[in-house]
């Protein structure tokens, strides 16, 4: 064990002032000093994606990164998606090609992907397939998130 | 009768409406199991080694641990088969003694938080006197193995035995013989959640309140309570939003007990979250089979008999409720498939290795029967030069109902239309085209088929014949309007991405004459729902469904009565629709919530004719039903590498009525992805000594979105009497057909080698080997 020191996160816009232990990861921290619990752990190795979160604007894998780390970056998890009960474009989607199952990939999945639509909303199709691969769902056999994904990038396109 | 998809009508059943799982799902506010707050945090220590005496556990200063001695009183797991000369073997809930797999739990280690808990127990020291482990099978059963447990001989702890009558002769009669050897690799279902539990005391009520990543709240309840010794009603379990399960999360899990047992004894809250490694080591395990068969055809390609001799691979303990003999048994049970084969014999065991236990994974056996047989079938369609869809129409049922040789009945299906839309759907003629100048341009191309029943929704009479010490099968539903005109629907069942709350809601609605949205599915906590068993073995639709119909029309005949007392008509000319009850031939309409409100309310005015409240019961226990379907996949293999690429893949199946094409569909899908993967990537591999190599899901490989081919679907819907929805249930098929299409295809592209794959995974590094085998036999 060890010291634990205040760090400030700041997720989907609110502050969270903390102490945690240099180990702490950032995935724990969202989850446990800060309570918001949309964001799930899968493998904590850095492989199946289901902690994706945006940290300034970038996907990344919470369970690889420390909380110390993200001190003062902006997060951005699953709850800061909808407007209220609204959902965004992309969750419409998901819902409407009935791209989640279980649900418990599914937060990682929508940050992976609003990351990627913001950051390059013109991307091909064969990249925005090739990002898909990064992140694991056991129930879906991923063709309905496929679906999902290109209808949502398409909505976002044509605005 | 069979019917197409379109054309059923203005009801809810039938229509692809939008889940009412999802909102909460897409915004973070599902509750899964690792949400909870809990003062105390949970790590167990595991052994090592796969097998070995404890000589000693020292446990560092000040920490709180607890081991097999702490719980001296908790019984052992020790599920119970009344048949086959199946060994009652016990497990305890922690190690005690000896340890018998790498993984299991000896001590649980309690801390403020995880990674204190898990410090703490890095620094228990566990003395263990390695003793030789068996791993496989096959050595297992060899004389002179050492015994996982000494009360069952061979390691032997269930052998199913059939032979028809008249066997012997049917096959010496036969006109020629293939035979075939089938390996199944060790698989992991690998739900994106692993298994987690919350055991919370209340101070003031004195209960236990568990709350965990199951399929089976109720059943998990009065397990736990049978070990420690509670009565159940001190006992709630609650299963949230729970993240897939596909059978892993079905059977008891030893760490939950402990987790009650600590709630108890600490009187606090007390969690633990599986990471990824324990469950890839120590939860389930599946599929660990070697299946050899022996089919004799007549001149006809017909086949005549059937002999097959399966050796599941159980692990180093019996898993409740179904017992580590679901595997072979349900292999010995369901081997002949949709095929008419009067002469049959088996041959089943359950063999125990110092492995993790087996327990049932999507599909049960089935993926790895339908593989062995589809296998024999391409190679009996060699042998007389027929092609593969040939024989299998010459051999599939087609008059129902049909009673297998081990006595299954076959309701009514569409064996033979579906394998015909399939191999329409590939354009089989073109494809062989293709296929050949591709050949001649070094690329190999291979398609393959699989043809196969699905068998669901079986109540207890189906169980019963297994002789298991519990026997479950029927489910129960209650619904209760609210003055408000709104129904909640507590069921039995135990929905974990299934979208039952939506499916029910559509079969209630209909009854009804509400909107799915007024319904609400109530499910997963033993204090708000009817006893019932949970959800597997595609089961839950099919059963739970038909207790929502059958309570559905109890309420139907409440409103109908009310409505007719109030409108003054017979209750017999009332019909329910759009929210409203109306008088048949009218526009005299009275809505449901002023009804729902009568009868809470203004019971007065039915002057002691009709009882206060509206609320039904009812329970439905069929006898079972059977889905089919055909799979098939056009490969392409690089004989260099030996890596497979799926190009295509078509789904033809007939599982009755669609209560919601869009979810069947994603069942489907899901159940195909599973199966590719079991046919190309995932492996649990053990060293000699029982450490597993794949304990991360860098090294055990579920499928990515890039090893999925577009996946096309087609249905047929058989409407018979089998269940009272007409539903069939279609949890499993996506994954028991798969894998028999797969390897098929596989075959087929290196059939110009004249190399043969009967191995899953077919992994690059097998496929090279045969490769390299073949070259060497021809060198």
């Amino acid at each position: 064990m060890s010291e634990r020191s205040e760090i400030t996160l700041i997720i989907n816009g609110q502050i969270h002032t903390i102490r945690v232990e240099p180990r702490r990861t950032l995935v724990d921290a969202i989850r446990e000093d800060c309570g918001q619990t949309g964001t799930h752990i899968g493998c904590e190795h850095g492989v199946c994606g289901t902690c994706t979160v945006l940290v300034d604007g970038e996907p990344l894998r919470s369970c690889l990164m420390f909380a110390v780390q993200a001190e003062g970056k902006e997060i951005r998890t699953v709850e800061g998606l909808a407007n209220g009960d609204e959902l965004n474009p992309l969750q419409r989607a998901f819902m409407e090609h009935h791209g989640l199952q279980c649900g418990f990939c599914t937060p990682g999945f929508l940050m992976l992907i609003t990351g990627v639509l913001e950051h390059d909303p013109a991307i091909s199709d064969e990249d925005l397939m090739d990002v898909l691969s990064s992140n694991l769902c056991r129930c879906t056999g991923y063709q309905n998130i496929v679906k999902a994904v290109r209808s949502a990038a398409a909505e976002l396109r044509h605005r | 009768m069979t019917v197409p998809t379109k054309g059923l009508g203005l009801t809810w059943v039938g229509r692809s409406i939008r889940r009412l799982e999802d909102p909460a799902l897409l915004t973070g506010r599902g509750r899964f199991t690792a949400d909870l707050p809990a003062t105390h945090r949970v790590r167990f220590v595991r052994s090592p080694v796969a097998a070995g005496e404890i000589k000693k556990i020292t446990v560092p200063d000040n920490a709180i641990v607890f081991t097999a001695t702490d719980l001296a009183a908790v019984k052992p797991i020790t599920p119970e088969l009344h048949k086959f000369n199946y060994v009652a073997v016990a497990q305890p809930v922690l190690a005690s003694g000896f340890v018998k797999f790498v993984g299991e739990p000896i001590a649980a280690v309690v801390a403020l938080s995880e990674a204190e808990a898990e410090d703490i127990a890095d620094g228990v020291l566990v003395d263990i006197a390695e003793a030789v482990p068996v791993i496989d099978a096959r050595a297992a059963l060899a004389d002179g193995a050492p015994l996982v447990h000494a009360e069952a001989g061979r390691n032997l702890v269930v052998e199913g035995r059939i032979e028809t009558p008249g066997f012997a002769a049917a096959q010496k009669a036969a006109h020629c013989q293939v035979t075939i050897e089938v390996r199944s690799r060790r698989q992991n279902a690998t739900p994106i959640e692993a298994r987690a539990g919350h055991a919370a005391f209340d101070p003031l009520s004195g209960r236990v309140t568990l709350t965990c990543a199951t399929q089976m709240p109720h059943l998990m309840r009065t397990a736990i309570a049978d070990l420690i010794g509670m009565a159940e009603i001190e006992l709630r379990v609650i299963a949230p939003d729970v993240g897939g399960g596909f059978g892993q999360k079905m059977s008891l899990v030893p760490e939950y007990v402990v987790l009650v047992w600590l709630a108890q004894k600490l009187r606090s809250s007390v969690a633990w979250t599986e990471d990824r490694r324990e469950n890839l080591v120590a939860s389930f395990h599946s599929r660990d089979q070697y299946i050899r068969l022996e089919g004799g055809f007549d001149a006809d390609a017909k086949i005549v008999a059937l002999s097959a001799d399966v050796t599941a691979n159980v692990g180093a303990y019996s898993c409740y409720p179904t017992t580590c003999a679901v595997e072979p048994l349900m292999a010995m049970a369901e081997l002949p498939g949709p095929y008419d084969v009067r002469a049959y014999a088996c041959v089943a065991r359950g063999v125990l290795t110092n492995t993790c236990p087996m327990a049932p994974y999507r599909g049960v056996s089935r993926p790895v029967i339908t593989m062995a047989l589809e296998r024999l079938m391409d190679r009996a369609a060699e042998q007389f030069g027929l092609d593969p869809v040939e024989i299998r129409r010459r051999n599939l049922i087609d008059k129902f109902p049909y009673t297998s040789a081990t006595g299954l009945v076959f309701d009514e299906g569409t064996y033979r239309q579906t394998l015909d839309m399939a191999v329409k759907a590939l354009d089989l003629p073109a494809f062989r085209q293709r296929q050949r100048r591709a050949r001649s341009a070094g690329r190999y191309l291979g398609i393959g088929f699989a043809t196969f029943s699905e068998r669901t929704g079986y109540g207890t009479p189906a169980f019963a014949a297994r002789g298991m010490g519990v026997t479950p099968g029927w489910e129960t539903v209650e619904l209760t309007m609210d003055p408000s005109g709104c129904v909640e629907a507590r069921i039995g069942a135990s929905p974990h991405g299934q979208g039952l709350r939506t499916t029910l809601a559509q079969l209630i609605a209909d009854e009804l004459g509400l909107s799915p949205d007024r319904i609400k599915v109530v499910h997963g906590d033993t204090d708000r729902t009817p006893y019932g068993w949970g959800t597997f073995a595609s089961r839950s639709l099919v059963i739970a469904g038909g207790a929502s119909l059958l309570a559905a029309r109890k309420v139907h005949a409440k409103l109908v009565k009310i409505a007719g007392s109030l409108l003054e008509a017979a209750a017999d000319d009332i019909v329910l629709e759009d929210g409203a009850a109306r008088v048949i031939g009218t526009d005299r309409t009275i809505p449901i919530e002023t009804l729902a409100r009568a009868a809470y309310h203004q019971v007065h005015l039915f002057k002691g004719e009709i009882d206060p409240g509206i609320s039904a019961t009812a329970t439905y226990d069929p006898p079972g039903t059977f889905s089919n379907a055909c799979h098939a996949g056009i490969v392409e293999v690089d004989p260099e590498t030996g890596r497979v690429t799926v190009e295509r893949f078509v789904v033809a199946e007939d599982a009755g009525r669609l209560i919601n094409p869009m979810i069947v569909d994603g069942q489907i899908l899901g159940g195909v992805v599973q199966g590719i993967g079991n046919a190309l990537l995932e492996e649990i591999i053990y060293d000699d000594v029982g450490n597993v190599l794949t304990a991360t899901l860098a090294d055990f490989l579920p499928p990515t979105s890039r090893e999925i081919p577009p996946i096309e679907l087609f249905h047929l819907q058989t409407l018979n009497g089998a269940t009272i929805t007409r539903a069939k249930g279609l949890g499993e098929g996506g994954a028991i057909g798969a894998p028999a299409a797969i390897i098929n295809a596989i075959n087929d592209a290196l059939a110009p080698f004249g190399v043969t794959i009967n191995e899953m995974p077919a992994t690059p590094r097998r496929i090279r080997a045969a490769l390299r085998q073949t070259r060497k036999r021809h060198a």
